[in-house]
């Protein structure tokens, strides 16, 4: 970026970044020296092992409790499972986790020779399934050259019925309405959940099920929807969780294109325990860097606890630990949509103003992100035509200030599930917006030193702040403190601790091997700033 | 005889008294035409609206259409049969004399566990009630000193809400309820009253033997008290100070639930 509109110093915003990577460090350091049951089987999952027992639940599942029982998980379960394999009469994984199940296998930790071919043997499986990922990347990048890649802002559309075989038409139609991009909320229950559900599913609270079935019966649907309409639609789900790697590395699998995938979002608003949340969330972003999905952060969430004003700063701050989190994961600013609000009180004066500075201030910070940009959920009071405007006026917000990814806002927000008209008429009023605003972006010049700029700067060295603020303190106390979202998270409290290993000095994970040793090589394509 | 109110007839005001102009919008499963603004004629007839016209059609892709129709409505109410609804049957306190009520009472802090039940996960209704921060300008539950609150959170399983309102012997029970999808609100709202119902068998009421149980929730306007099992259920634009005023009024000035909002009857 050559120009600050806001009079941004650039000195300022290097030292952010600088402390940001200070306050990230020891937290890296966790996820490089712990495991989880759930990284754990991902690699199962990369390897092949799919399906469920009569019950329902995953074999991988199983395959990973049998070898934590007896072996522990210190050591992860490449190599107990894969000896387990070359020394057995089990054909393969499905087998194996099959006598598993029933408890009819033995694990031990090879050693010697018998390590060796293990060793070999997990590292070929795992290899397998990392190029599967890599072919339908490959897939993605010549459908997009195909099709064609619509122009950013890309529209974001919902869909949440609960049942896929619903969610499929209502999601084609929401394409050919144009909608850029189409999610498919998940199931609310399922954050907790420690698997990931098996087959195609009609029952959800709130949202549908994420299965590795769904994701392949959706994309499959908006790739003949993309072929009908002339453009790549992309598909998003969520990467959160207590199943965050499992459902990352099926999303790589089945072609999914983005992920909701933020640091923080598990610990502060599910009450998952932080240091889960932290490892798991290294390992899903190392699979999205490969696979090339593009990350959606959480930051809005925080604004609709705490105060849109108030807590500017802290929307800056977690999308400054996202990128740092990420980068080191291997993901470019390209894969980065971080995500940030139009969430201030419409009561306030100037609340548009203020909206447009921190809109501004995300896009300068982070020239090359492809931004996420949410609209008002807070201040929808169920008055559906002031509603509308309010939308409106998001809209051209993320218009003024070169937003990359627009989700779509419904009057009806805090009423119920979008109907089929709210959804039309909330592209309506995209469309109108976009069209009539055009590139706006290039004549929104904010006056120097004016009102914006200074708004700008000063969320920037509140960010600074509270960011020396994390270093001292340590990021695990400031998320303890309720710093993030008003909600107060201790480190050893929240769901899915005891899922949680030291790795120990013969770990052995050949999927985090490969994600580390080897990159696509067109990793770090920078797209055009806006 | 007894003097009887006079009727007061009404009808919805446009832009002249008495007009009955209405505005409504729906979808029909049909493709746009003038047969689809037909059907939705017709169905603004069964509705009551007459004359009415569709100001607006628009094709919803192939296979549905959207309409915006302006229409008399024939109905009248009689707004003087109308009963006024039932208020708030208790003070609103201020901070100070809820802690005093609390302490000369029980001589000990309140004890309130709240949580968001089931699979819902949005924390936001309950965290406005309890945390200190509190909603619209006033302090949660959390600023009283006199009321020991535990906040246990989103998608707390109903076993463990029910282990911790025992554990802690709690006053009352606190419980927020925003998903409504397949009527998911209601549904874990009835589950978690039986499961309070089963792990206080002998109890004679709220205060009595159990915890009060309170429901909160934007969509709780189609239900009763006794419906769901429960105490009370606060709805939209609740505020701590209410909700603080109704927990001493049902547990320490009239425990017996004679005046209470909500029916006081054990389901």
């Amino acid at each position: 970026m050559s120009l600050s509109k806001l009079g941004l110093d650039p000195q300022t915003v290097a030292r952010a970044r600088r402390l940001a990577a200070r306050a990230a460090e020891p937290i890296i350091e966790l996820a490089r020296t712990h495991t989880t049951v759930s990284v754990e089987r991902a690699l199962l999952r990369l390897a092949g092992l799919s399906g469920a027992d009569q019950a329902g639940m995953p074999w991988v599942n199983h395959l990973a409790e049998a070898v934590r029982a007896q072996v522990g998980l210190e050591h992860g379960v490449a190599l107990p499972v894969w000896d387990a394999l070359l020394n057995g009469p089990y054909g393969d994984l499905r087998a194996l986790a099959e006598a598993a199940a029933a408890g009819k296998a033995s694990f031990r930790l090879p050693a010697g020779e018998d390590a060796r071919a293990a060793r070999h043997a997990a590292h070929r499986a795992a290899a397998a399934g990392i190029a599967r990922i890599d072919a339908r990347r490959a897939e993605r990048e010549r459908l997009l050259a195909r099709l064609g890649d619509p122009p950013h802002p890309w529209i974001y559309l919902i869909v949440a019925t609960g049942d896929i075989y619903e969610d499929i038409p209502q999601a084609q139609a929401a394409a050919r309405e144009g909608a850029d991009v189409i999610a498919v909320i998940r199931s609310t229950g399922q954050s907790l959940m420690d698997y990931v559900p098996e087959g195609a599913t009609r029952e959800g609270y709130a949202g549908t099920y994420a299965t590795a079935e769904n994701f392949r019966l959706m994309r499959q649907a908006l790739d003949e929807v993309s072929a009908e309409v002339g453009r790549y639609v992309r598909l998003t789900n969520y990467a959160s969780g207590l199943c965050m790697p499992e459902i990352a590395t099926l999303a790589g699998l089945e072609r999914l294109d983005m992920m909701l995938n933020d640091c923080m979002y598990g610990i502060i608003f599910r009450d998952i325990n932080p240091r889960r949340t932290f490892i798991d969330q290294r390992f899903s972003r190392q699979i999205h860097a490969r696979a090339g999905i593009v990350i959606n952060t959480g930051e809005d969430n925080y604004l609709t606890t705490a105060d849109a004003v108030e807590a500017a700063c802290t929307v800056i701050v977690s999308q400054l630990l996202n990128e740092r989190f990420a980068h080191e994961a291997g993901l470019g600013d390209a894969q980065l949509g971080l995500g940030h609000a139009f969430e201030i009180d419409p009561s306030l004066p100037d609340s548009f103003r203020l909206e447009l500075a921190h809109a501004q201030l995300v896009r300068e910070l982070f020239p090359n992100a492809p931004l996420k940009y949410m609209p008002p959920t807070r201040h929808m009071t169920g008055n559906i035509f002031a509603g509308y405007l309010l939308d409106a006026f998001f809209n051209l917000a993320g218009m003024m200030t070169g937003q990359s990814i627009i989700l779509v806002g419904m009057m009806t927000e805090g009423i119920h599930t979008p109907w089929l008209a709210d959804r039309d008429l909330a592209l309506e009023n995209v469309r109108y917006v976009r069209t009539a605003a055009g590139k706006l972006a290039e004549d929104f010049q904010p006056r120097p030193d004016g009102f914006i700029a200074q708004r700008a700067r000063r969320v920037l060295a509140e960010s600074v702040e509270l960011l020396e603020r994390i270093c001292d303190d340590g990021l695990l106390k400031a998320i303890a403190d309720g710093t993030f979202g008003v909600t107060r998270r201790p480190p050893d409290g929240g769901k899915g601790g005891d899922g949680v290993a030291e790795r120990a000095d013969d770990y052995y994970n050949p999927a985090i091997d490969i994600l580390e040793s080897t990159r696509p090589a067109d990793r770090h394509d920078a797209e055009v700033p806006a | 005889m007894t003097t009887a109110t006079p009727a007061q007839p009404i009808r919805p005001y446009g832009d002249t008294t008495g007009d009955g102009m209405v505005q409504v919008s729906f979808t029909l499963p049909v493709p746009h035409g003038r047969r689809a603004e037909a059907a939705a004629l017709q169905l603004a007839a069964a509705m009551g609206l007459q004359p009415a016209s569709v100001v607006h059609s628009k094709a919803m892709g192939p296979d549905f259409t959207f309409f915006i129709i302006y229409g008399r409505v024939r109905h009248v109410i009689d707004y003087a049969a109308i009963p006024e609804p039932e208020g708030r049957r208790y003070p609103l306190l201020t901070a100070s004399e809820v802690n005093l009520a609390i302490r000369s009472a029980l001589g000990r802090r309140l004890v309130v566990v709240g949580a968001c039940i089931g699979t819902d996960a949005h924390t936001v209704g309950i965290d406005a009630i309890l945390n200190v921060k509190g909603f619209a300008g006033e302090k949660g539950l959390e600023y009283y000193r006199e009321i020991h609150v535990i906040n246990m959170g989103a998608q707390v399983p109903v076993e463990d809400l029910v282990a911790r309102a025992v554990a802690e012997r709690a006053d009352a029970v606190l419980v927020s309820q925003v998903v409504t999808q397949r009527e998911a609100h209601l549904h874990n709202t009835r589950h978690m009253a039986q499961a309070f119902r089963r792990a206080y068998p002998d109890a004679q009421g709220p205060g009595r033997g159990r915890p009060l149980l309170v429901v909160g929730g934007p969509r709780f306007d189609t239900v009763t008290p006794d419906q769901l099992g429960v105490d009370a259920i606060f709805g939209k634009g609740t505020t701590p100070a209410e909700v603080a005023s109704y927990l001493v009024h049902a547990l320490i000035t009239d425990p017996a639930g004679t005046t209470g909002h909500d029916s006081g009857q054990e389901p």
